[in-house]
């Protein structure tokens, strides 16, 4: 493997071909902030928080470090007003539907969001997709997915085999950002015909 | 069918097919696209069929269903070869007349002919028709000449010798040079070069490649590509073919969206019968190649057009964007370097090569070249697909080929680009089309949808209509995208009710930039455009819901209200009686009243009131005024009283 030389805020980074920005800057302890990436699964880019600015050939682009490979000379930086701003809106977007959760409250206070920015509609899922994720490519299970499409989308455990697979697995639940998976799995089991 | 193996026998059969005498014998062509199926062409078809049999010319006279003639509006369309005679709107009941009259008499069918609904002015010939002689028609044009289930009509005009010339005359690096040397760009969306994205795929690590068509066309109104696949399925296939050489792809496939059928089948057919010949199969024409093509049918939804999406599909798995920082054209489908170009894209390829890329970059701008097919919808005197020269200006499209605006209403804008595109003003009217240009106005040429609009159309509720489009459309993946567009939804459907608040314009701008940048196909990244574009020209508007309550349009329901001008309203009781929720109180000669608390904005009254009275009114923006005394609400008729 060939290694690639580029800075992250203004540090030098050695890495090697086909990593990502996020495990570069993780290498080196640059914190880039995420919600839907799992080293063990494969990148999914869904909740953009993890939004860089790279620089190539002159050109600046705006970039998922969780999904961006590597490249020689590349300029990466982590914050900028840009950045913020766009980490700022999601979170309140986020903050929307899930407004108890830790890890959002965490990140509203590093950026300033504001919590009332936009009406609640409190679903509790902010579907970053790590449950659904983790059920089928670690557990292989496909237990739940995400079912319908576009504002309307949402998770859902298959009733029958929650109630057969769930109960003695329960690993995703505290991968869960938010506190819906466990919702969700109790509501599951109410509607299980077992 | 004889199996062709080089470019000679390719040239005898096509030769043969052409000397045969029912070619050149008159015939009758009557468009069979979906649009003229619709308005009754199968039995108009059966008709002609019937009646040139009873009247004992069959041996002299064929007919023909053919593809798509574009003007939809007025079909079915038929047209009568070798004079090309057109007639519009014709039903079964005007077939025995116009076989006695026309085709036996050569005497023309006045009712039938196209009549300008402004000047009354008629015309006979296709391209005598306004709609027709501002086009210039050299991807759909051959559609009118060919039964899309007959390979033979397509071989009879030319068909496959682009491909033979690409395969037994050029290299596949000379077919290359010859699309990047037309300049040709993608006709489904960005306008990315065709020639880049193929040579980016051909010098791609990798045995086996793969050439897709785009053919899922999502946009609400929008058919052009139907009509190319449906009308003329064997260009998109030479174009497909041609393309696999070029890049070095053993294998093409067509995404097509489920809900056009007669597309699917007549594409199946194609397919059949170009196997048949063998321009698709091993060993094409003689010159080693080998290439096949699958279909694949999509479920329909609007992101499945976007290409990761539609990749992801092929593979067979749920058709959702993925994260791209590699074009697809080096890891597409299954990882495979991968071109997809759309319908249209395709079908221009056959021009270039059998016609040489001097000759494609005749017509056009400087940076786009060629034609576009447009397709024409909503406040327009002519519905239709029309396919202009690159550069034509709007002005041009929505007057002289669409004819203008019906009613005699006010043009007020145009939306191009499909769903995520932009509003275009009057002022922009000069405005010539091409990607750059739309691009540069804030909208963007898409795959060619254009929207007319007049006068009454609200532009604050156009943008909430297409946010509420892609809201449904959007995957629902990525938080900028399905959440900014829900926010914005939310935001643009309480200003057009009147619930809109100081700042709202400046939450939806910080929504829309998010979006823009940080989504993750370029659905979310082009979902604000329809925003944008209407603040960017239309801010008045938006700032009249927000602050005076109002709709300069006098569109949005909630912001308006119906009143009876007591100075006008001659008491006939029109509206009195038509009102479905009784909310006129009126009589005879007593001047009419709307009761506001149970008016539910139907607008009935308005479209009723006759129109040399005139009394009903829409308010917006300012009270109603109170009704008037009782006693002055009785009218005494003059003749009457004598
Ligand atoms: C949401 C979305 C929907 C799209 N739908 C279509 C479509 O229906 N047909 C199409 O040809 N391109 C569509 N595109 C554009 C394609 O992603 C792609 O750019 C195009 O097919 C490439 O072909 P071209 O270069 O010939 O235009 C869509 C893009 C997006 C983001
Ligand atoms: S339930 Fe939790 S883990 Fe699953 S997608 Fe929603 S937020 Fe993510
Ligand atoms: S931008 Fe919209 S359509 Fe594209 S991946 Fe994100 S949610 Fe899906
Ligand atoms: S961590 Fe990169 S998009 Fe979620």
């Amino acid at each position: 493997m060939s290694e690639i030389l580029f800075t992250i805020d203004a540090k030098e980074v050695k890495a090697t071909e086909g990593m990502t920005v996020l495990e570069a800057a993780k290498s080196i302890g640059v914190f880039i902030p995420t919600l839907c990436h799992h080293e063990k699964l494969e990148p999914y880019g869904a909740c953009r928080i993890c939004m860089v600015e790279v620089e190539t050939g002159g050109r600046t682009r705006i970039v998922a470090s969780c999904l961006y490979p590597v490249e020689p000379n590349l300029v990466v930086r982590t914050r900028s007003q840009t950045i913020d701003k766009i980490r700022r809106v999601l979170i309140e977007e986020m903050l929307a539907h899930a407004p108890d959760s830790v890890q959002l409250d965490e990140l509203a206070k590093e950026y300033g969001a504001d919590r009332d920015r936009f009406e609640k509609e409190p679903s509790f899922c902010i579907h970053c997709g790590l449950c659904v994720r983790y059920c089928a490519e670690i557990k292989k299970k496909n237990a739940l997915g995400f079912i319908d499409r576009g504002a309307r989308r949402e998770i859902s455990f298959i009733p029958k085999l929650a109630a057969e697979e769930c109960w003695n697995c329960k690993e995703c639940f505290e991968l869960c950002p938010t506190s819906a998976l466990q919702a969700a799995y109790v509501l599951a089991q109410a509607l299980s015909p077992v | 069918m004889p199996r062709i193996n080089s470019p000679g026998e390719l040239e005898a059969v096509r030769r043969e097919i052409e000397s045969q005498a029912d070619r050149a014998k008159p015939c009758v062509l009557i468009c069979a696209g979906s649009g003229c199926i619709a308005s009754g062409a199968a039995e108009v078809i059966a008709a002609f069929r019937a009646e040139i049999e009873n009247q004992g010319l069959a041996v002299d006279i064929g007919t023909k269903g053919t593809g798509c003639h574009g003007f939809c509006e007025r079909g079915p369309v038929v047209v009568l070869y070798p004079e090309e005679i057109c007639y519009l709107q014709v039903k079964p009941e005007d077939v025995p007349e116009i076989v006695s009259k026309t085709l036996k008499g050569k005497e023309i069918v006045e009712r039938l002919v196209y009549a300008d609904r402004a000047t009354g002015e008629k015309a006979s010939r296709e391209s005598e028709i306004p709609f027709y002689k501002n086009q210039q028609r050299h991807v759909i044009g051959s559609n009118v000449r060919i039964d899309p289930k007959s390979i033979e009509d397509y071989m009879a005009l030319g068909g496959y010798t682009a491909l033979s010339k690409a395969l037994c005359d050029m290299t596949a690096v000379e077919v290359l040079g010859e699309i990047k040397k037309s300049n040709l760009r993608g006709r489904g969306g960005g306008g990315f070069p065709t020639g880049r994205k193929w040579e980016e795929s051909r010098n791609a690590p990798g045995d086996i490649k793969y050439v897709i068509v785009n053919a899922d066309e999502g946009d609400p109104g929008a058919y052009m590509d139907r009509s190319v696949l449906e009308g003329n399925p064997h260009s998109v296939l030479e174009g497909l073919i041609i393309g696999g050489w070029a890049v070095g792809a053993c294998q093409g496939f067509v995404y097509v969206r489920q809900e056009y059928p007669l597309a699917v089948e007549n594409l199946m057919i194609a397919i059949e019968q170009a196997t048949e010949y063998g321009f698709l199969g091993q060993n094409i024409l003689g010159s080693g190649f080998d290439f096949k093509v699958t279909v694949h049918r999509g479920a329909g939804a609007f992101v499945c057009g976007e290409s990761s999406a539609l990749m992801t599909a092929i593979e067979g798995k749920a058709g959702e964007p993925r994260p791209k920082y590699i074009h697809t054209a080096i890891k597409g489908v299954w990882d495979r370097p991968s071109v997809l170009n759309n319908v249209e894209t395709w079908a221009n390829v056959p021009l270039i090569i059998a016609r040489g890329a001097d000759w494609f970059t005749q017509f056009g701008t400087e940076k786009s070249k060629g034609t576009k097919i447009f397709s024409l919808v909503g406040k327009i005197n002519n519905t239709g697909l029309v396919e202009v020269p690159m550069g034509t200006t709007l002005r041009d499209i929505i007057f002289k080929v669409g004819g203008g605006i019906p009613g005699g209403r006010k043009f007020k804008a145009v939306q191009t680009g499909g769903p995520s595109g932009g509003c275009i003003p009057e002022s922009m009217l000069d405005l010539e089309v091409g990607f750059d240009e739309l691009s540069k106005v804030g909208s963007m040429m898409g795959s060619g949808g254009m929207i007319i609009m007049d006068e009454d159309t609200c532009m604050v509720d156009v943008a909430r209509y297409f946010l509420d489009f892609l809201a449904d459309e959007s995957c629902g993946k990525c938080v900028p995208c399905r959440e900014g567009i829900r926010q914005m939804l939310k935001i643009l459907t309480n200003i057009t009710q009147g619930k809109g608040k100081e700042g709202d314009i400046e939450r939806l701008e910080e929504l829309a930039e998010v979006a823009g940048y940080a989504a993750l196909c370029a659905l979310g990244r082009t979902a604000p455009n329809p925003f944008l574009s209407t603040l960017k020209y239309f801010r008045e508007e938006y700032e009249a819901h927000i602050r005076d309550k109002k709709c300069p349009a006098l569109s949005c329901k909630e912001l308006i209200a119906y009143y009876i001008d007591p100075n006008k309203c001659r008491a006939c009781m029109t509206c009195s009686k038509q009102c479905p929720s009784n909310a006129i109180d009126g009589g005879k000669n007593r001047i009419h009243v709307i009761e506001q608390d149970k008016c539910t904005k139907c607008g009935t009254c308005f479209e009723v009131c006759p129109s040399r009275f005139g009394a009903v009114t829409k308010i917006s923006g300012a009270p109603v005024p109170p009704p008037i005394p009782e006693e002055a609400r009785i009218i005494t008729r003059e003749s009457k009283q004598k």
